[in-house]
């Protein structure tokens, strides 16, 4: 309001403006570099911990270096330090631009943010190393960390609503919705799954109120919902920014997106109970949760084809833009892993998947080919912009990037489906007289072949990555920037 | 009254797809495109704050 009534005055009498505010980016320069420096550590650490399942002599016989700890260290700084980092950094860049306002609060509360959700990360990481643990998957952290987060995690909302309230431009854009549904569906997940009873004030250790099978649905509800609230909606909001700016198109159907979303919204809380088939959950329940799962299917189809055909007309930049072929490759993965998704959560596929490899296949091809793609396509659009550079500092190594990494993830995703689905029918394997015909080490052995090539597609991940953060570091770097803010401001104004 | 109370709560799903068929209505009803068209828009229009003039509203 003030910028703008100083402008129209001071325009007419050919006075250059004086812009007394402008976006907070400080903050989201912060959380891209955060997100490339936190994702090669997730990288990193999940090629380490594949190649202890195929070389077990890798745990090195400490107890802080063993599969059972570095695995949620590995999970929580893919999901929650990598893509994260990437969500809440993107989110406040997309909320200031959409709404044509600086963050609320300002650069304090950003920086509160951002400072706030890196110590949660360190102290998650460095708790699982030391063995404190919830032994709730993916959210392992012990109860004083989760206090912490649910602070930091109330001024992001704050920060981010506040932008929404002060907003110029009178129609709030979907991707905020997305970002939005995603923050507090996150908040309400994290209290809820996470409310526990410490031993005492100045210990780790705390138990968790919930019991027996309810709490095993709490569990799942928080961390299907994590992958539907953390990992998708929030992604999608990344989605409906940065695809339509990069292909300098319109979304294709903003009606469809707005179906999407509430499609998305009223569906995804059911899905948890897939995760607990033929488990002591009632079976009303589980097929509840199958019914739902299979229903997302459409809500997420629909979003693939609004993503995908936002570049109808505009193909050709797929091949002059390698930054938007990841993100678009990455909608097609979201398509691939979400019609995946509804075929396990059926009861009859879960009791073949269920437990075996093909689970961690799947959660790959939605977290590498989606996840992280779609994060790289939106920082390889985004840093040239916050660090006002002419462009990438170079195209090709974009290209290396897209390539290993794609050839990374078909040989992860292929490996892990070959071994799932070798594991469950040998588990399930009788001989003539009804015993079981393997062993389950003879299970183990036969897998060790698999384990090597997926080790070695995350290995070719990870490389990729490197490409990136180079990239990403001769680019902020490089002289050549863009011209200079103020004279377009200048320009603009007379 | 008292009777019909529990039959309405137990029909939450049919009320919940009440509701979503009802915003699907509202999101592709007719004469609503030029709208969405322009909502769509909003981030392809985006600038620094103060380099250009105001945005025109959209309603």
């Amino acid at each position: 309001m003030g910028v703008a009534s100083a402008i129209g005055a001071q325009g007419m009498v050919g006075v250059r403006p004086v812009v007394t505010e402008s976006y907070h980016e400080d903050v989201v320069r912060a959380f891209m570099v955060a997100a490339m420096f936190w994702g090669i550590a997730a990288f990193a650490a999940g090629v380490y911990i594949a190649f202890q399942l195929a070389f077990p002599s890798l745990n090195l016989g400490l107890e802080w270096t063993t599969f059972g700890r570095l695995r949620p260290l590995h999970t929580s700084a893919a999901i929650f330090a990598f893509g994260g980092s990437a969500l809440i950094g993107s989110s406040l860049y997309v909320v200031q631009r959409t709404c044509r306002a600086p963050l609320f609060g300002g650069a304090y509360l950003g920086w509160f943010v951002f400072l706030g959700y890196q110590l949660f990360i360190v102290m998650a990481a460095t708790g699982y190393l030391l063995g404190l643990t919830q032994g709730k998957e993916y959210a392992e952290p012990e109860w004083y960390v989760d206090l912490w987060l649910t602070i930091v995690w109330v001024a992001y909302l704050i920060a981010f609503a506040g932008t929404l309230f002060k907003r110029r431009e009178p129609h709030i854009y979907v991707a905020n919705w997305f970002y939005l549904a995603f923050i507090i569906t996150i908040a309400m997940l994290h209290i809820v799954n996470n409310v526990s009873i410490p031993v005492s004030f100045t210990g780790t250790k705390s138990y968790i109120v919930w019991a027996g099978v309810q709490d095993a649905m709490i569990q799942w509800w928080y961390g299907h919902n994590a992958v539907g609230f953390f990992l998708t909606a929030g992604f999608l909001g990344m989605m409906y920014y940065f695809i339509p700016k990069a292909a300098q198109r319109p979304v294709y159907s903003y009606r469809l997106s707005i179906v999407h979303f509430w499609a998305l919204i009223f569906l995804y809380i059911w899905a948890g109970p897939h995760h607990l088939h033929y488990t002591a959950l009632p079976d009303w329940t589980q097929t509840l949760g199958m019914v739902f799962s299979v229903v997302l299917w459409m809500p997420s189809w629909g979003g693939m084809i609004n993503g995908i055909m936002t570049l109808s007309g505009a193909w050709d930049k797929l091949r002059t833009d390698p930054g938007l072929r990841f993100s678009v490759t990455a909608v097609g993965f979201y398509g691939m892993s979400t019609f995946e998704g509804p075929v396990m959560s059926v009861k009859a596929v879960n009791g073949l998947s269920h437990y075996t490899d093909w689970t961690i296949g799947h959660v790959h091809s939605g977290a590498l080919g989606w996840v992280a793609f779609i994060c790289f396509g939106m920082m390889y659009y985004l840093v040239p912009v916050l660090w006002n550079k002419k462009g990438l500092y170079s195209k090709a190594l974009v290209e290396w990037h897209f390539w290993t990494a794609t050839i990374g993830i078909v040989f992860y995703i292929t490996a892990m489906w070959v071994s799932g689905i070798m594991q469950g029918l040998m588990w399930r394997a009788y001989d003539e007289y009804g015993f079981l015909q393997y062993s389950f080490v003879e299970t183990v052995a036969a897998m060790h072949p698999y384990y090597v090539i997926r080790g070695t597609g995350g290995l070719l991940f990870l490389t990729g990555a490197l490409f990136m953060a180079y990239n990403m570091f001769r680019t902020i770097r490089s002289a050549e920037s863009n011209e200079p803010k103020s004279a377009v401001a200048a320009v603009a104004a007379e | 009254m008292h009777e019909l109370l529990p039959l309405l709560k137990q029909l939450w799903l049919v009320w919940f797809l009440v509701l979503f068929l009802g915003i699907c209505f509202w999101a592709f009803r007719p004469g609503s495109k030029a709208r969405f068209d322009a909502q769509a828009r909003i981030p392809l229009d985006d600038s620094d704050l103060g380099g250009h003039a105001p945005h025109p509203t959209r309603r």
